[in-house]
């Protein structure tokens, strides 16, 4: 039997999120106190050597990203909580949970990149949460474990690309939240153009216990070139639907079966998509994967958020992915015409095959139409948003057949 | 209630804080109006156009008038099976509006969201923002009963 192992939740549910004595007391600050005796180079180092890669969905290495930001007089901390991949809530539950965590992890890259000024970006669904970090942060003041370095909250407003770092860097400066050119990429010049990184809830959330226990005890666990543990959320027709933190070389089958609990109503299992909304849909033959990103990419799905949305034999697959091309429609910024014709497109085309209009030349079109989006969109969202369409025709092509004309 | 001009004032110093200001005026207003767009332009140093573009660019920031109650139905993928359907349909029959209208008497305003982040729950509504998670078209009425 798979068990879970908790670095990020390791204080779940066992501390009061709201007392940061409780947070002092289970052995909190006490790796940004060891941060702050070493060389930020050294720190960089050891982040790198750790080979945390970034825990929102594009899985690049952490400390890499931080060796990008060259020496300057203002530097800011960003932290991505923007989570809007529809099935996830590990980001709220992290922060609900557990929010010293993710203040220490900020403060962490803070020394190594010689930043006084951090920002989190929690995304407009939430304001409980808005509020949830504002106390904790005035309790990590009034103790003054952060130093000089200080945290403000900044509230997103219902746009799913914002999630997106540029976008994000955009809403915070109060624009509309569209991606920018890269390069130059955030790490140069990022907020109000200034060397910027911005990092996911659960990447900095990982910090804290790297920093103390060392880059090799977390290199050593699960995927090698994954490694550490992931967040997972647990969505649709599975038994248990909760988030779970387990090793990167847990299987898709152990998370579904083992932690999941199986298929609810002792139904048959169909798909599951992994990694939000614009994760590849995966079938029964390539569940014992493992979860690392770089399994998942091999069989042409995605780690992405972590989130996983289970779809027992009773699902309507084509139904479902014409659902989610309508997301991608409305989510769609507009800035590049990939993106803003192509999503557009593409659910005119899914409503077609949905209602049984279709013929195979739509088909042929809408496979043309998806690869032309992921090479030519300007940002991921317009890159990634094919990607169901795809792994669906790929997998599951018989459920699309089935509604074309004849 | 706060006039608006004060509300945006207070966020005069915030770099980017024309966000934070909409923000602040919706929670009184329930929706941006045309006269504090054209104020916050003013205060953050924009073109008009520009501080309606970022009004407008947000779906939880409104430009028109809204109910007291606004009523979001999660339709994304997970609340998509879980039934999301059913239950924006016994929400319009109970309040006798579509989706995007709002009652004659300004109480409630009815839209659909994308993924509120409850999904351990689903399917899933907010009212101003609360979660309802697990909801079914039975518990309607009495959800709607709630809203004094």
């Amino acid at each position: 039997m798979a068990e879970e192992l908790r670095i990020v939740l390791r204080n779940a549910d066992r501390i009061d999120p709201l007392n940061i004595d409780d947070y002092l007391a289970a052995g909190g600050y006490r790796a940004l106190e060891k941060a702050r005796g070493m060389n930020p180079k050294d720190l960089i180092n050891e982040v790198k050597a750790s080979n945390l890669r970034g825990r929102g969905g594009a899985g690049f290495n952490a400390g890499l990203k931080w060796s990008f930001v060259p020496p300057a007089d203002v530097t800011y901390v960003v932290c991505n909580l923007d989570e809007g991949e529809p099935g996830t809530y590990k980001d709220r539950t992290i922060v609900e949970k557990d929010p010293q965590s993710l203040l220490e992890g900020m403060a962490i890259c803070a020394h190594a990149i010689g930043s006084r000024q951090g920002f989190i970006y929690c995304r407009g669904e939430y304001p409980y949460v808005v509020e949830h970090l504002r106390k904790a942060i005035a309790q990590a003041r009034d103790k003054g474990v952060l130093g000089d370095f200080d945290i403000q909250v900044r509230m997103g407003a219902g746009a799913y690309v914002c999630g997106e770092e540029t976008a994000l860097i955009e809403s915070i400066e109060g624009h509309r939240g569209e991606p920018r050119f890269k390069p130059p990429f955030p790490g140069v010049a990022g907020l109000w153009g200034k060397p910027t990184v911005v990092n996911n809830v659960e990447t900095f959330a990982n910090l804290p216990e790297i920093v103390l226990k060392g880059a090799a005890w977390f290199a050593g666990i699960g995927t090698p070139s994954y490694p550490g543990t992931k967040v997972l959320t647990l969505t649709g027709d599975v038994v248990n639907r909760v988030a779970i933190e387990v090793p990167t070389d847990t299987t898709i089958r152990q998370v579904i079966y083992e932690f999941g609990g199986g298929i609810r109503g002792g139904r048959k299992f169909k798909a599951v998509q992994i990694g939000g909304t614009s994760g590849g849909f995966i079938p029964e033959s390539l569940l014992d994967t493992p979860i690392d990103a770089d399994s998942m990419r091999s069989i042409g799905a995605t780690l992405g958020t972590g989130a996983v949305l289970v779809m027992d034999e009773t699902r309507d697959i084509v139904d479902i992915v014409t659902r989610i091309a309508k997301f991608f429609e409305h989510e769609s910024c507009g800035k590049c015409n990939p993106c803003r014709e192509g999503t557009f497109r593409c659910y005119e085309i899914m409503k077609k095959i949905n209602a049984g209009r279709a013929t195979a030349a739509d088909i042929d079109n809408i496979m043309l139409l998806s690869k032309v989006m992921t090479r030519a969109a300007l940002c991921g969202l317009g890159q990634a948003a094919p990607g169901p369409i795809m792994t669906t025709l790929q997998h599951f092509r018989g459920d699309y057949e089935r509604k074309l004309l004849s | 209630m706060a006039d608006y001009q004060e509300i945006i004032a207070s966020y005069r110093g915030t770099p980017g804080g024309i966000i934070e200001a909409y923000h602040a005026v919706q929670r009184e207003y329930n929706y941006i109006p045309a006269e504090a767009v054209k104020e916050a332009a003013g205060v953050f140093g924009l073109s008009e156009a520009q501080a309606y573009g970022v009004a407008t660019f947000y779906s939880y920031l409104s430009v028109e008038p809204r109910g007291r109650y606004i009523i979001r139905m999660c339709e994304s993928a997970p609340c998509h099976i879980a039934g999301a359907e059913e239950v924006i349909q016994a929400f319009e029959h109970a309040l006798g509006i579509k989706v995007g209208e709002t009652t004659a008497d300004g109480k409630f305003t009815l839209e659909l969201t994308e993924c509120v982040g409850q999904c351990q729950g689903t399917p899933v509504i907010t009212i101003n923002s609360q979660p309802y998670a697990g909801v079914s078209a039975e518990q309607v009425p009495a959800i709607l009963a709630q809203c004094k």
